[in-house]
């Protein structure tokens, strides 16, 4: 691979990380004398970490070999483990760099206008700000180590801004679910660091997969699930999606930022940069697959039947996630269309949060799309960049959603054999479904009849937040084509995933497109015809198929985890609670107890009549003698 | 320099300043507390200055003092410190001034006057030190046992409700321990008599003895059952949620802190040198022991009402994982071990601290009568965050290294035991945000309310619903933020927490050859892999 | 010269005194068969120190005397202010001295 030392700007890429993490620092060490001015430092160091950035990468782009290598100080040095602090800007953590600084510059300018009237706003960018830190550390750091240093750290800037608005309880519910759901995939990645280092004797890139081939076939096959089990606790992937929908009680701008955009991609990252662990074992490359194919189809039903519009967004989020999990399972032939449609998705997804929090901004932070309608006709600006979003996501030909989903289903079905027409066929079917939900919710919030509650008096957002929405509809309807046709990602990332395959083209693409094209005209047609046709009620329908109430119910994950995990672990604790209490404690106090009982039993001996203590020394004596006479003679 | 008596007068200097203080008259209350600040930053001092004049790379024991004390039992009053120990007496050297800060008004309103509670905080930690730099079997003993008794004063007389059933149970448990581990001293004694031909306590003639694997596996016992009290371990730890909960704030972070410590510094001081083959014999026994603390005890944590005993539980937990680290046997785990003693004394220092000084505010141990305070306390909740994410070994705080290494190191060796214990990372996440969701977050509750009137409930449904506009309270409310003096006490260990997060180094390297050259006592693969 | 009236003698008194303070009720009575086992000691001690041709038992019978002589002092003034706070020398009614 031809790893190199950075020089130049590439050895500053340190302060990519630092520059948020100062800006944290300050916010939060600053208390309310930076409330004036908190926002813009938190927006300028996020800037300043883009512009850095595009150096970067321009400057990568020149260096033999594209990969550079900072190593910064010895962070854990004990026996064998030895793991240095240290960057490894390649091109896949530079196009993740990008997009993490460039959607994060534009969510923290949108943030200024859509904060604006929130006290603790200088809270919410000090949170902003650790969360680029963190996630940058993710995917810029050069070891498993430093990965999981920076993946716990986006969980818990995730934590801080769900539960930003701590007063509610339910925001505050959300953030310990979605906390303790992605420790649970935490666990699988911090075993699977375990296993490299106890069979490897390293946790860094270069050194993992530089030796991964002589492991024997089964621990590869763990270390690949176990990260994969990491991936779907970050990543929303069943079974540990349920947190993602509840996330949407943060604040809009992090739903897009986090929830969207990047911090659930990193899952997606993970898989891609273990691509030599994966290129190993089949088996969990399957499971991988596996795993996208039914996130992708259980996301995209669930998204059909709510009315929260940011939930409906969450659920196409994963849906979404689970077509980069099915393209990164496929192996080579998947990885750059997998990170194609990751980098597209977080424009457009990203657009369309942003798009949905100025909904918000103008209907008085009502969700609930059974109470919008006829929007468009208010809210010109948020309309037509919400469109674009809508149609680069339902795969609308010639935008970018349609270019990178398709390279997706071609990839499945070069497969040639009975699961790459199944996989193929889950995916066109995906993208079926995404048409029907995401025109359901066009329909309902900006078509239609306004059925606003009483009072309620639209209006556009301020430039500060149509400006970055305009931005990132210009990117959605471009990137695809951009990065498939024009400025190939294949290329960029062909030093870390090798020469790009020629592909096998099992079903001519152009009938590809035209298939996946007809498929999705048909989710829109049948959106129109159940919610388009007919007047949407104001609550929702009670008496409704089994069908629609699973799908309400996100086919039931939450009633699965708290019958299967919540109410037996509250069982289990309070027995434990009980047993401790009158178990273990109670044998000691029991042992106290019987100690204190016999000694005042005993005590009753002492009767005060000295002729009974008489009687005792001469029995004592009589005894003593006896023994003695009995020793002597016997 | 190296001759400098410095652990002898970091002894000597609290022991004196305990009496001064003690000696003070009654009203000068205000005084004793500043000679008490003073004589513990003077130690905090001794104690960088010591470590700066340690060299991590040379002798096993440095600092080494020695007077004779009981020559017809070849017991001498001899002083050294291993990098295990010296990093124990630079967290004692932090805590101890924090702790008297922190105590500055909780022992104002007590039956006692404020210079009892102070002076008896002086000579526990001149009994610490000692606990840590004798290398002496018997002047330990004699150290381990007299701490009990300032430890003892400072629950039962300026502890919570129920302090004399907590210091009894406290007393007697560590009694118990003490005087099983006298008679394996003593063993210990007869042994070397044997071998030697003439008896001694010193650590280094000791470890050089051969002791026969049957005598050795009495002998472990001996002492192990009193450092498993004192670490705790269950099934010998019912003693100390009564005895966090009751002891004074002060008080409860120096027991968790680095009291409970020396059963765990015993365990790699004393079981494995002195009792290699026994060692090896029962470390699958004391694995299960503490691979199951960690699950049982934060189950246990996730069910208290109280929140002292819920951090006392979960320190429970912890010392588990500490256990863990010692008996694998690698020289990573071993180091995180020790690193965790280290890190643990800090963050559930701070997290003891930070509750106490929200139980000063609210009057009430039980969680359910908090909610909301962050809005009201940010700075409060901030550090409570703060302890309670180093709690959880979030990457970024001084946990996290320790954790790692210890699970990293434990699982070539101990696979099955490691993957079992990291499902305690899931649960340690569960019982501190569950504690910091009820206290911080969520509508205002319990105390916060008992000032108001009675529209208050319909307040708290007003603040349920969806807006979430933080509007400025309307009435006055108890729950204040973060004074000055707690801001003082509380950003020391706050900055340590992330700085020893971020920068761990400086300590694993005065530790690990001390903890290397210990499991080359044990003879046991000091690898840590086995390539 | 043989030892063994002695012996007998002083373990019929040995005896005596015993019998007494078990089953007497008086504590003068008690008192003085508790004298009475003292000088049934003395006697063997003195047999003995006879039979050996020693003067150790001999001055461990002084030892008894003297003891004994001082415990008739401090007996006596306890039995006597026992009489006079409660009217009665039985021993049965003065049972305080218990747990």
């Amino acid at each position: 691979m031809g790893t190199v030392p950075a020089e130049g700007l590439l050895a500053a890429s340190w302060l990519l990380i630092a520059l948020p993490l100062a800006g944290a620092a300050v916010l939060l060490l600053g208390g309310r004398r930076t409330d004036r001015w908190g926002h813009l430092l938190g927006t300028a160091t996020v800037v300043a970490a883009f512009v850095l950035a595009v150096a970067c990468t321009v400057q990568l782009a020149g260096t033999d070999g594209r990969s550079a290598d900072v190593e910064l100080f010895t962070f854990i040095s004990a026996g064998d483990l030895d793991v240095t602090a240290g960057l490894l800007y390649d091109p896949l953590s530079a196009v993740f760099a990008l997009l993490i600084t460039g959607v994060g510059s534009l969510i923290h300018v949108y943030s200024i206008g859509y904060m604006a009237h929130d006290p603790a706003r200088r809270r919410f960018f000090a949170y902003l700000n650790l969360f680029v830190a963190a996630m940058l550390l993710l995917v810029l750091g050069n070891s498993y180590v430093a990965l999981y240093v920076g993946w716990e750290g986006v969980g818990l800037a995730s934590y801080l801004l769900i539960a930003f608005w701590y007063t509610r309880p339910a925001a505050a519910t959300a953030a310990k679910k979605a906390f303790i759901m992605n420790r649970v995939g935490d666990v699988g990645l911090a075993i699977a660091i375990f296993i490299m280092f106890a069979q490897l004797g390293t946790t860094s890139y270069a050194g993992v997969h530089g030796t991964v081939g002589t492991l024997a076939g089964g621990t590869i096959t763990a270390i690949g699930l176990l990260l994969l089990l990491g991936a779907c606790g970050k990543s929303g992937q069943f079974p540990l999606q349920a947190w993602l929908p509840d996330a949407m009680e943060g604040p809009t701008p992090v739903s897009a930022l986090i929830h969207a955009a990047t911090m659930v991609t990193a899952g997606v990252y993970l898989i891609a940069r273990s691509a030599p662990i994966y290129d190993l074992t089949p088996t969990a490359r399957a499971v991988v697959l596996a795993v996208g194919a039914l996130t992708l189809l259980v996301g995209a039903i669930a998204g059909c039947a709510y009315d929260d519009i940011k939930k409906v967004l969450a659920y196409s989020t994963v849906s979404q996630i689970g077509y980069m999990f099915l393209a990164v399972g496929l192996g080579p032939a998947g990885y750059v269309a997998g990170l194609a449609h990751l980098l597209a998705h977080g424009f457009f997804k990203a657009g369309l949060f942003l798009g949905a929090g100025s909904v918000m901004h103008a209907m008085d932070d009502s969700v609930d799309m059974r109470r919008f309608g006829g929007l468009w006709r208010k809210l010109p600006v948020t309309f037509a960049t919400f469109g674009l979003g809508y149609l680069a996501l339902i795969g609308f030909p010639f935008l970018s959603g349609y270019f990178t989903k398709d390279a997706i289903i071609e990839a499945a079905l070069d497969r040639d054999d009975v699961w790459g027409w199944v996989l193929g066929g889950v995916a066109v079917l995906g993208a079926g479904l995404t048409a029907f939900y995401m025109t359901r919710l066009m329909l309902m919030t900006f078509f239609g009849r306004a059925r606003w509650e009483d009072g309620l008096h639209p209006h556009e957002s301020p430039t500060v937040m149509t400006a970055p929405m305009v931005v990132l509809a210009v990117g959605s309807v471009f990137s695809g084509a951009l990065l498939v046709s024009v400025v190939p990602l294949s290329g960029w990332l062909e030093p870390v995933f090798g020469e790009p395959e020629e592909a096998a083209h099992v079903v001519a693409p152009a009938l590809v497109g035209l298939v996946v094209t007809v498929v999705m005209l048909l989710g829109v047609l049948a959106a129109w015809l159940f919610v388009g046709r007919r007047e949407v009620p104001v609550t929702a329908p009670v008496r409704v198929s089994p069908v629609t109430r699973a799908a309400r119910n996100a086919l039931y994950a939450d009633a699965v985890n708290e019958s299967l995990f919540m109410r037996p672990g509250q069982w289990l604790t309070r027995a434990l609670v009980w047993f401790d209490n009158r178990g273990v404690d109670g044998a000691v106090n029991g042992l106290a107890a019987g100690l204190g009982g016999s000694s005042s039993r005993l005590g009753r001996a002492q009767t005060g009549f000295v002729r009974t203590y008489a009687l005792g020394m001469l029995g004592g004596a009589v005894m003593v003698a006896g023994a003695l006479l009995a020793v002597t003679a016997g | 320099m190296s001759d400098f008596p410095w652990l002898l007068l970091m002894i000597a200097l609290p022991a004196v300043g305990a009496a001064v203080v003690a000696a003070l008259p009654r009203g000068r209350s205000l005084l004793a507390k500043q000679v008490a600040l003073g004589v513990s930053l003077a130690v905090l001092l001794l104690a960088v200055l010591a470590t700066l004049a340690f060299d991590p790379d040379g002798d096993r024991f440095q600092l080494t003092t020695s007077v004779s004390w009981i020559p017809d039992f070849g017991a001498d009053f001899a002083l050294g410190v291993d990098g295990i120990a010296l990093v124990m007496l630079l967290l004692i050297g932090v805590l101890v001034p924090l702790v008297v800060g922190a105590s500055w008004h909780e022992a104002d309103t007590g039956p006692r006057p404020p210079r009892v509670f102070f002076a008896w905080l002086l000579l526990l930690e001149a009994m610490m030190v000692g606990v840590f730099a004798a290398v002496d079997v018997l002047l330990f003993y004699v150290f381990f046992e007299a701490m009990l008794v300032p430890m003892y004063f400072l629950i039962g007389s300026f502890g919570g409700p129920r302090r004399q059933y907590a210091a009894v149970k406290f007393f007697l448990y560590s009694l118990v321990g003490g005087l099983i581990m006298l008679a394996a001293v003593i063993g210990l004694y007869v042994v070397s008599t044997s071998q030697l031909g003439e008896g001694t306590f010193a650590f280094d003639a000791l470890r050089q003895l051969d002791i026969d694997p049957d005598v050795q596996k009495l002998l472990f016992l001996g002492f192990f059952v009193a450092f498993a009290i004192k670490a705790p371990l269950v099934p010998f730890h019912t003693w100390l949620p009564d005895s966090g909960a009751e002891a004074p704030i002060g008080g409860a972070v120096l027991l968790v802190g680095v009291l409970d410590k020396v059963g765990t510094f015993g365990f790699l001081r004393y079981c494995l040198p002195l009792f290699p083959d026994a060692s090896r014999f029962f470390a699958p026994f004391v694995l299960v022991l503490a691979v199951a603390g960690i699950l049982y005890a934060a189950l246990l944590a996730m069910g208290q009402s109280d929140m002292k005993r819920l951090v006392s539980y979960t320190s429970i937990s912890h010392f588990g994982f500490i256990a863990l680290g010692i008996f694998a046997f690698t020289t990573e785990a071993g180091t995180g071990a020790v690193l965790y003693m280290v890190n643990h004394g800090i963050a559930t220092g701070l997290l003891f601290l930070v509750v106490g000084m929200l139980i000063a505010r609210g009057g009430s141990r039980e969680i359910g009568d908090y909610g909301g305070v962050a809005r009201h306390a940010p700075k409060l909740a901030g550090a409570f965050l703060v302890a309670g994410l180093a709690s959880l070994a979030l990457p970024g705080t001084n946990s996290f290294v320790s954790e790692f290494l210890v699970l990293i190191g434990s699982f070539p060796e101990r696979p099955v035991f490691t993957v079992v214990a990291t499902a305690g990372i899931i649960l340690a996440a569960l019982y501190i945000l569950l504690m910091y969701q009820r206290t911080m977050h969520g509508p205002p509750r319990g105390v916060l309310l008992a000032d108001a009137g009675p529209e208050a409930p319909q307040e708290a449904q007003q603040a349920h619903g969806a807006t979430a506009t933080l509007t400025a309270p309307t009435r006055t409310l108890r729950v204040t933020d973060l004074s000055r003096r707690e801001l003082a006490v509380v950003a020391p260990l706050v900055a340590l927490i992330i700085g020893l997060g971020v920068y761990p180094q400086p300590l694993l390297d005065l530790i690990e050859p001390a903890v290397s050259a210990t499991l080359s006592d044990v003879g046991t693969d000091t690898g840590g892999t086995d390539r | 010269m043989t030892i063994s009236y002695y012996l007998v003698l002083a373990a019929i008194l040995f005896t005596i005194g015993a019998v007494g303070v078990l089953v007497r009720r008086n504590a003068i009575v008690v008192f003085m068969c508790v004298e009475l086992m003292l000088n049934s000691v003395n006697l063997t001690l003195v047999t003995f120190a006879r039979a050996t041709g020693t003067v150790d038992g001999q001055i461990m019978a002084f030892f008894v005397m003297v003891v004994a002589a001082a415990e008739v002092v401090v007996g006596l003034a306890i039995i006597m202010s026992i009489y006079r706070t409660r009217r009665s020398a039985s021993v049965d009614d003065a049972n305080l001295l218990k747990y």
